[in-house]
């Protein structure tokens, strides 16, 4: 077990560092840099004399060999470098962006989980067949929902026509509930789906008759049979829903004008902010390896059978 | 609320019904039967006949779409049939309980063994949770699990498909039921484990004087267990009486059929004495296959198999799941390399084919799969799953294709009609024509029947060893045929393999390992297959007036 946790582990290392070797060479790849077109602008009137020396200060000349080892040593010891359109280190930038797109993230990650299990109990449970099958369609709709067109409906709607959240001057809270609804429902939509899809398959299994000729009522053989078996697949996707959670927060962030990674990233890519972006990936990546890292971690906890992979199956 | 003289179970005229709207579709029609407290009444029929349905009825499980349209279910007297489910949760456990078909599948594999058990104390019982873990024990040792302690905590997964079916037993009989429904409850294990099974069923159902509710499929099964059998065919009851008067004496015409067409040890086959002068066309000689295992083991699946199979000859491989008989088959079909000895198919000798020769080789040896349902791509039509071995390998013009697969299809007895249909339109012995048909068709040397016949009900196995038998005769193949039913070898067969833990115990001709095995293995095998109360008589007037084959 120990074996398979570092190995794993090992394993995750590895796509980290690729992912940043990766995003490095793209980022190299791309003509122009920063300080030439924050500095080249005429606004500031620079010899070139005077921007190559800018350029040696944020060290963005020299052979690409040697800037790769230095960034790859700078991010192992926790310096990002700076941002060469904002003058401050990248840190600091992360420091007051990172909260609000984490917050953002996992309450939306939360909420998407408890609306995807809200719809496939009520799928499995509802008391009337009509409901159920109401219940039952409502993923497949979601799936096709925009997220913008999404954030801009619940806006149209919630604050101007309704006025239940207000725009100006929210309070903490209230500022939050529209983004985490909007980048909710886009992944509760495929969980949803997944699960029911699991459940109504368990359903069949020859266990749950035995489970039924025990007198379990079917509230205990959704608990206590279908959940536990339905789970596995939903988790798999869960993990893979999380890169869709960074994507959608980008835009939802966008579209609520929240200050977080998505504003930054957007800002970034614009100016070409390399050590922005660059740090922006390796943060995403190191997500999205940690999520996964998890999701495989609760597996053997979750289904025994994955408990014992070593032993002899003869 | 039970009087001693009043049925455990009375079904009344019972109909029972599937589908929507006016779009139903009746499976059973107007049954009835009773069940004496202590008595075992076996439900008989082949796939089709309602047998499950009716069983299902009485718990009350009838799946999906299925309604009780008429007639009445009497548990001790109280007619159940159109209780609402909080009522039935009540009866279901302490009064009427089920041992279902296919151990694999009927235990939860994420809870531990014990906590399954469990719950049915948990449901029903006052019985507190050390009470309860103590009584399941108890439980698991009733029923003759080894170091009980450990497989409560165990999970299915960990046990064999024996086990996993005790745990279910254990289970069934744990609030000491009135009734127990057994759904074909020995048909997924090994014969010699389903002899164990049924044995350790017949001892708890008279210790607690529990009336059991058999349903198989297995006139064997039934002849040996049942004090009484009730035989259905297309959801109506065809005869019904206690089972040594109905075997001794059929009624009607369907049980006499089905009496006749199943397989039974006691008839000898009358196939032609073997042909000494043909030469051999299969030769496997000290063939031995191993496999990795993580951690640098090794697991030898078999262990020194040699056999020789005679031109136009059956030679037969049997052995319980685990024997090493289909890794066997797959190293001569070319599908898996063998770690050590020799096969010569012919001129050829398969170890050293290489990807070049290992085309043209595989149309000299073709396979006949077990699941007629799995091997055949439903998207395709017959006349295209047919037609695809010519297309790999002859490039003959399409009028003269056609009328190849035309002819061969005729040759298996199937209508030209079929070949614009899809699979699912099929019935399974349509279907296993059509696989063999598919096989047949670039005329290998040798045909490989992976527990061909084993899915099918027993007439409809009849017809295609029947076929079988014929189609050799005509174009002088050789079989290969993987069974673990040694009633079906012992009529289609010329020679035999035993395997057991992938060693070869027993070889020799039909005759003589039926009549005079070697080995101790056989020797339980032969003695585990049900029907020894078999009504052999019919068999040997069928084959008398040869409706055998």
């Amino acid at each position: 077990m120990t074996r398979y946790v570092l190995s794993r582990i090992g394993q995750a290392l590895l796509v980290l560092w690729a992912a940043f070797t990766l995003s490095f060479i793209l980022l190299q790849a791309m003509p122009g840099d920063a300080v030439l077109i924050k500095f080249l602008s005429p606004d500031y009137g620079l010899s070139p004399e005077q921007i190559q020396a800018i350029r040696e200060a944020y060290a963005v000349d020299g052979s690409l060999p040697t800037q790769y080892l230095r960034t790859l040593v700078n991010f192992l010891t926790g310096n990002f470098g700076y941002s060469i359109q904002a003058g401050v280190p990248v840190s600091a930038q992360l420091a007051t962006n990172l909260p609000p797109t984490l917050t953002l993230a996992s309450l939306g990650f939360v909420a998407a989980v408890t609306l995807a299990v809200t719809v496939a109990a009520l799928s499995a449970l509802a008391p009337f067949a009509w409901l159920r099958n109401l219940v039952h369609s409502v993923p497949s709709l979601l799936i096709s929902v925009p997220v913008f067109w999404l954030g801009i409906m619940l806006i149209q709607i919630f604050s101007f026509r309704l006025k239940l959240v207000s725009v100006i001057n929210p309070g903490p809270w209230e500022s939050l509930v529209l983004p985490v609804a909007t980048l909710a429902v886009p992944i509760a939509a495929p969980l949803a789906q997944i699960l029911i899809r699991s459940i109504d398959e368990i359903r069949t299994r020859p266990f749950i008759a035995v489970a039924v000729a025990k007198g379990a009522t079917q509230r205990r053989i959704l608990w206590r049979h279908v959940a536990g078996n339905a789970i596995l697949p939903a988790l798999t996707i869960a993990g893979v829903l999380f890169g869709e959670l960074i994507a959608g927060a980008v835009v939802t962030e966008t579209v609520f004008g929240l200050n977080g990674i998505g504003i930054l990233t957007e800002k970034a890519v614009s100016n070409q902010d390399l050590s922005v972006l660059q740090a922006i990936v390796v943060i995403s990546a190191a997500a999205f390896v940690t999520i996964n890292l998890l999701v495989d971690f609760l597996y053997p906890i979750l289904d025994p059978r994955l408990r014992t992979r070593s032993g002899a199956t003869a | 609320m039970t009087n001693s003289n009043q049925s455990v179970l009375e079904v009344r005229n019972l109909s029972i019904s599937y589908g929507d709207g006016d779009r139903r579709n009746g499976v059973v029609h107007d049954v009835s039967f009773s069940v004496a407290a202590g008595e075992v009444v076996a439900l008989v029929g082949e796939s089709g006949s309602g047998k499950t349905t009716t069983a299902q009825s009485v718990l009350g499980l009838l799946a999906g779409s299925g309604r009780v349209d008429a007639g009445s279910i009497l548990l001790n007297g109280e007619d159940i049939s159109r209780w609402n489910e909080k009522r039935l949760r009540g009866i279901r456990g302490p009064v009427v309980s089920l041992i279902p078909q296919d151990p694999s599948n009927s235990l939860n594999p994420v809870l531990a063994v014990g906590t399954q058990v469990r719950e049915i104390l948990e449901i029903h019982g006052r019985l507190s949770r050390k009470e309860a873990d103590r009584r399941v024990i108890e439980l698991l040792t009733h029923v003759g699990l080894p170091e009980p302690e450990l497989r409560a905590r165990q999970y299915p997964h960990e046990l064999s498909g024996g086990m996993k079916q005790r745990v279910l037993i254990a289970i069934a009989i744990a609030l000491k039921p009135a009734l127990i429904i057994a759904d074909e409850p020995t048909s997924a294990l090994d014969v010699t484990v389903q002899r164990r099974i049924l044995d350790l069923i017949d001892d708890l159902r008279r210790e607690h004087g529990t009336s059991l509710l058999l349903v198989t499929h297995d006139l064997g099964i039934a002849a040996d267990r049942s004090d009484r059998l009730v035989v259905l065919q297309n959801g109506r009851i065809q005869e019904e009486g206690p089972t040594p008067a109905v075997l001794a004496a059929p009624k009607s015409a369907y049980t006499r059929k089905l009496l006749s067409d199943a397989p039974s040890l006691a008839v000898k086959t009358n196939r032609p004495a073997l042909d000494l002068s043909k030469p051999e066309l299969v030769t496997v000689t000290g063939l031995t296959i191993d496999f990795d295992l993580p951690g640098r083991q090794r697991f030898r699946a078999v262990d020194g198999v040699s056999f020789s199979v005679p031109q136009g000859s059956t030679h037969a491989i049997v052995g319980e799941s685990g024997s090493g008989k289909t890794t066997t088959i797959r190293a001569i079909s070319g599908f898996q390399k063998a770690s050590g000895g020799g096969i010569r198919i012919g001129e050829t000798d398969v170890a050293s084919l290489t990807s070049g020769t290992l085309r043209p080789f595989r149309r000299k040896v073709q396979l006949v799969y077990q699941n007629p349902w799995g091997s055949l791509d439903p998207k395709q039509t017959i006349f295209s799953i047919v037609e695809e071995p010519l297309l790999n390998f002859d490039p003959l013009p399409k009028p003269e294709r056609a009328s190849r697969v035309e002819a061969i299809i005729e040759r298996v007895g199937l209508p030209t009609s079929v070949l614009s249909r899809l699979p699912h339109a099929l019935s399974g012995g349509q279907r296993q024509r059509v696989a063999i048909a598919r096989a047949l068709v670039l005329e290998p040397e040798v045909v490989v029947l992976d527990e061909a016949v084993s899915a099918l009900d027993v007439t409809v196995q009849a017809q295609i060893l029947s076929l079988l038998g014929e189609l050799q005769r005509d174009l002088g193949l050789t079989y290969l045929f993987v069974s673990h039913d040694l009633a079906v070898v012992r009529q289609i067969a010329d020679t035999v393999s035993v395997l057991h833990n992938g060693r070869q115990v027993d070889y020799g001709p039909v005759e003589q390992i039926f009549e005079r095995p070697t080995s101790d293995y056989t020797r339980e095998l032969i003695e585990a297959v049900p029907g020894r109360k078999f009504p052999h008589h019919l068999h040997i007037a069928a084959q008398a007036a040869g409706q055998v084959s």
